[in-house]
């Protein structure tokens, strides 16, 4: 095996491939996803991943409902998207094949589990017929292997019973696949002997398992011929493969870091956001407190208790949390004090869909709360971009003392990409003025602070933190009076600090620098974009200029308040198309804030878009 | 809690300059006097003191300290101040809540607060009514209430404050009540030199909505006959002729005798530092109805991890173990490849 980069010489050599591990729940397709990303990443492809799995922790076996999938594409040039369809399809039993055939490209190449496919199986799958046998694989190059029998025999010698051999299935698929597509093997068997360090059995099953499926390919003509995908001429740099949920986490240590403040975060476990509070529980070392509350409501409570202390106060969640923090984000609007809610989007309404992912909660962020109380909005993008994100949205909540709300979604806190480590110093330290001293006189001449005295160029309260002598003082949900923050409720106050408010927000914007256009400036049709669709639209803008189109493109990093040169940047171009994974809500913004005839690109289906879905609404915009 | 010098302060230091606004009359006044009349006892700053309030006629409390505070949500303060206590173990935090704030709306992080056994000390102003709202029924009214939303009576059992606490794993338990100043100083005192949370119940008197709710138990006239005194370590009599006790029945509930008709051996004596709750929850039980003699006192106070200095702790034990924070080493913790 150790020849294998003299062979690889004599291996197709492909721009890019699109891999989909499909298999049972229990079957470990998430794990053999990561490794072939991991080595791949190391080998040095760029790549983009979709990890795609159920709701239900176990479905029942064998099930379409229980089907977990693992969409990696690797490539030799720069790329955003896991891939529209999958050139491979490795479907370790007929649910799997049943659930995601669909996917596969034409004439792509389909692996099966042979021993999977028996009757049984097959029932539970909803097949009548065997679709290896009953035309249904026409059409697609079948690769048909006996996977669960030949791990247990290349088990048998390691004295693994058949039972627990069985288990090691998946790392048969990984080895033949590595085979396959020419990956490094020496990574996995050492990640493999580390990983189950702990149970020599399980080291030993699996490394048998990964060498059976390499030497399967490697000895039999049933794959035929061999491929690969050289390594991406990626800028240089030192490069980490990175998911979105660990990028916000660093990225909201290095906010503390930059500011110099101990960040706090109240989580309550929810789908797909629970990571990033596992991964900051563990960075205790950066001075991170996390609180696991009792409720959502709770968690965002201790957020803002935090930051009263004056602490970076952050809570984590998804749209159902959100809601139900609603009436706390408020309270953070009145006492105007810092704070991150991070929402990681999801299927709705309700329950919706845990695991799937969805851009719908863009309304509910810059509206769902009671009375007039804007916050800034701000969106990542990408796995990578996340730690970018975080850090904006700690720089924005310290300067305006405002609640900052932060969507991302399950399909960026999931996905993987490699992210070329930024350099740390370049990032400007956040500064963070405490008040220390009172800032005004009483009607009797005495020296008194006041909380609601603004700085004049900002609109930002001061902050002034427990402990500090002399600046005691009270904030509430009442309607405080300008200046003394005393409770007021005359008419002509109440207006004037909405109006205050408002202009805070407002001038976040003054911030932001002149929005990028991308791709053609001078075309007649612009795309705008927030969120994950950054990648689909990428692929598909690349792909209409490549085939001679003109395409703008402008991606929004604050979604709210929106970029002041937006309205005049969008109304040069004779059509605006937004895709979104909801039913418009950008779109409706837009149009309502610059009266002009935006169109929507809807997609609510639990799924991010695909290149060509975009690719060919810009088409058919094109023809019209 | 404050481990500086003691500070000097006198009761004006700790009265803010905002016009208090409660009905005349309401027992509030009573409550609010006691804590600013005791604070410069405790040998504390203004500066380090945090009030946090809920919503509620007893939630404006924060507003008339002149400390740090925060009239914040209904129902949420014990999570809010949860994160002020974590954030900062340093600050003497504060909790003012009432019956409907803290076990109705409220109820989910009150007994979340106590069984974290988090460093606060909650003062729940309890007079059975809704006030601010104008006079409905609260988790604490008796069945048979008749309010603006129960008008043929209130059918919903009440909750037992103390017995809740003492269920949530509580660490301090204490009641005490508006019309007596001295006594409400005592319990504060012990209630904030206690480490972890401590929950006393007041009984308060709203003088609008339910007024003379607790006459049968706290009025002068009755109070010898109707409160009993616990004292840690003393025999539980009470009566103006100390003529009765509490002695624990056979079938293991407490009842209230005539200590001359079971002679004084029988007669309970008062453990508040038992590990066990059990006396405390029986004790928080005996009065089950205002015609029945009520315990006033610390019924419990045991030792146990306080939460803020347990998340800390962490912090520190983290930072010793793997030195100065490095953000370089964090971002390669995952494994690193170069590109040229």
């Amino acid at each position: 095996m150790t020849d294998m980069i003299d062979r690889a010489d004599e291996a197709e050599v492909l721009d890019r491939l699109v891999i989909r591990f499909a298999g049972d729940s229990g079957d470990g397709m998430q794990l053999t996803g990561d490794r072939f990303t991991s080595v791949s990443a190391s080998f040095g492809n760029d790549l983009s991943t979709f990890p795609d799995f159920p709701a239900e922790i176990r479905a029942p076996a064998g099930t379409v409902n229980g089907v977990s999938s693992f969409q990696v594409q690797i490539s030799d040039h720069d790329i955003t998207t896991p891939g529209d369809e999958p050139n491979v399809l490795v479907a370790m039993n007929p649910a799997a094949l049943k659930a995601d055939l669909h996917r596969l490209e034409q004439g792509g190449t389909l692996i099966v589990n042979l021993d999977a496919f028996d009757e049984r199986n097959l029932e539970k799958a909803g097949y009548t017929t065997n679709p290896i046998d009953d035309g249904t694989v026409a059409g697609f190059r079948l690769i048909k292997v006996p996977m669960t029998s030949l791990t247990k025999d290349a088990c048998e010698p390691h004295g693994v019973k058949p039972r627990d051999a069985e288990r090691s299935k998946n790392f048969f698929a990984l080895g033949l696949v590595s085979f396959m597509y020419s990956r490094p093997i020496e990574p996995t068997l050492e990640w493999i002997a580390d990983r189950f360090a702990k149970n020599e059995q399980v080291v030993a099953a699996n490394t048998a398992a990964f060498k059976a499926g390499f030497h399967f390919g490697e000895t039999t003509e049933t794959v035929g011929h061999r491929y690969e995908v050289r390594p991406a001429t990626l800028p240089a740099g030192e490069y980490t493969s990175i998911t979105g949920n660990t990028a916000l986490a660093w990225g909201l240590i290095a906010a503390g870091q930059l500011a110099d403040l101990p960040v706090t975060l109240g989580s309550y476990p929810i789908t797909p956001a629970s990571d990033i509070l596992h991964e900051l529980s563990k960075h205790k070392n950066f001075g991170v407190r996390t609180v696991q509350a009792e409720d959502e409501i709770a968690a965002v409570g201790v957020a803002l208790g935090a930051a009263f202390a004056g602490h970076l106060g952050v809570t984590t969640t998804s749209g159902p949390g959100v809601a139900l923090k609603s009436e706390t984000i408020s309270l953070a609007v009145s006492i105007e004090l810092p704070m991150i809610i991070i929402d990681i989007q999801r299927g709705g309404p309700s329950t919706g869909l845990p695991t799937k992912t969805e851009a719908s909660d863009l309304n509910l962020a810059v509206y769902g709360r009671h009375g007039e109380a804007p916050l800034p909005v701000v969106a990542t993008k990408s796995p990578a971009d996340c730690f970018n994100a975080a850090i904006e949205a700690a720089r924005i909540a310290l300067k305006y003392r405002t609640p900052v709300i932060l969507l991302s979604d399950g399909y960026i806190a999931n996905g993987s990409e490699p992210w070329r480590l930024p350099d740390l110093s370049t990032y400007e330290r956040i500064g963070v003025p405490f008040a220390t001293s009172t800032n005004g006189t009483d009607s009797e001449g005495r020296d008194v602070f006041h909380p609601y005295l603004r700085d004049p160029e900002t609109l930002a309260r001061p902050w002034a933190i427990p402990g500090t002598p002399g600046l005691m003082h009270r904030v509430g949900g009442l309607e405080k009076q300008d200046v003394t923050g005393n409770v007021n409720y005359t008419p002509e106050n109440h207006a004037r600090m909405g109006d205050l408010r408002a202009a805070k927000v407002a001038g976040v914007a003054r911030d932001y620098g002149p929005t990028e256009v991308m791709g053609d400036v001078d075309a007649d049709v612009c795309i705008v974009g927030w969120g994950s669709t950054w990648a689909a639209i990428d692929s598909a803008v690349q792909r209409r200029r490549r085939s001679g189109h003109k395409v703008a493109w402008v991606h929004l990093r604050h979604v709210h308040p929106l970029p002041s040169d937006l309205g005049d940047i969008l109304r040069r171009y004779k059509r605006v198309v937004v895709p979104e994974l909801n039913r418009g809500q950008l779109c409706n913004m837009i149009r309502a804030a610059y009266l002009i005839d935006a169109q929507p690109l809807s997609k609510v289906a639990g799924l991010p878009f695909t290149a060509r879905e975009i690719e060919h609404a810009l088409m058919e915009g094109a023809q019209s | 809690m404050s481990d500086t010098a003691v500070t000097l302060t006198t009761k004006k230091d700790w009265a803010s300059d905002q016009e208090v606004r409660w009905c005349p009359g309401c027992g509030d006044y009573g409550i609010l006097q006691a804590v600013q009349q005791l604070m410069p006892e405790l040998g504390v700053s203004p500066e380090n003191t945090v009030f946090v309030s809920g919503i509620g006629c007893s939630s404006r409390f924060p507003y008339y300290m002149n400390t740090y505070g925060m009239h914040s949500i209904h129902g949420r303060a014990p999570a809010i101040a949860t994160g002020v206590a974590t954030a900062r173990p340093d600050l003497d935090v504060w909790v003012v809540t009432g019956d409907g704030d803290g076990l109705s709306i409220g109820g989910n992080h009150l007994i979340h607060a106590l069984r974290r056994n988090v460093n606060l000390t909650i003062l729940m102003f309890n007079n059975r009514i809704y006030g601010l709202t104008k006079g409905q029924y609260s988790p604490t009214s008796y069945v048979g209430k008749v309010t603006k939303s129960t008008p043929f009576g209130s059918i919903d059992p009440p909750f037992n404050p103390l017995a809740v606490a003492l269920g949530a794993e509580a660490s301090f338990v204490a009641r005490t009540h508006d019309l007596d100043r001295q006594h409400m100083m005592e319990i504060f005192k012990e209630a904030h030199a206690h480490r972890g949370a401590s929950f006393v119940e007041i009984y308060q008197n709203c003088n609008v909505f339910n007024d003379g709710q607790f006459n049968n138990i706290t009025k002068r006239s009755v109070r010898d006959d109707m409160m009993i005194n616990l004292v840690h370590g003393e025999k539980i009599t009470f009566g103006s002729e100390v003529q009765k006790g509490v002695m624990m029945g056979e079938d293991g509930v407490p009842r209230v005798v005539n200590v001359d008709d079971v002679g004084i051996d029988r007669i309970l004596v008062h453990d508040r530092y038992h590990q066990s709750p059990s006396l405390a929850f029986a004790l928080a039980r005996l009065n089950q109805d205002d015609d029945t003699p009520t315990p006033f006192g610390v019924f419990r106070e045991v030792e146990r991890p306080e939460y803020a200095s347990e998340v800390s702790a962490q912090v520190a034990r983290a930072s010793e173990k793997s030195g100065t924070p490095d953000l370089g080493a964090l971002l390669r913790s995952n494994g690193t490849w170069m590109v040229s």
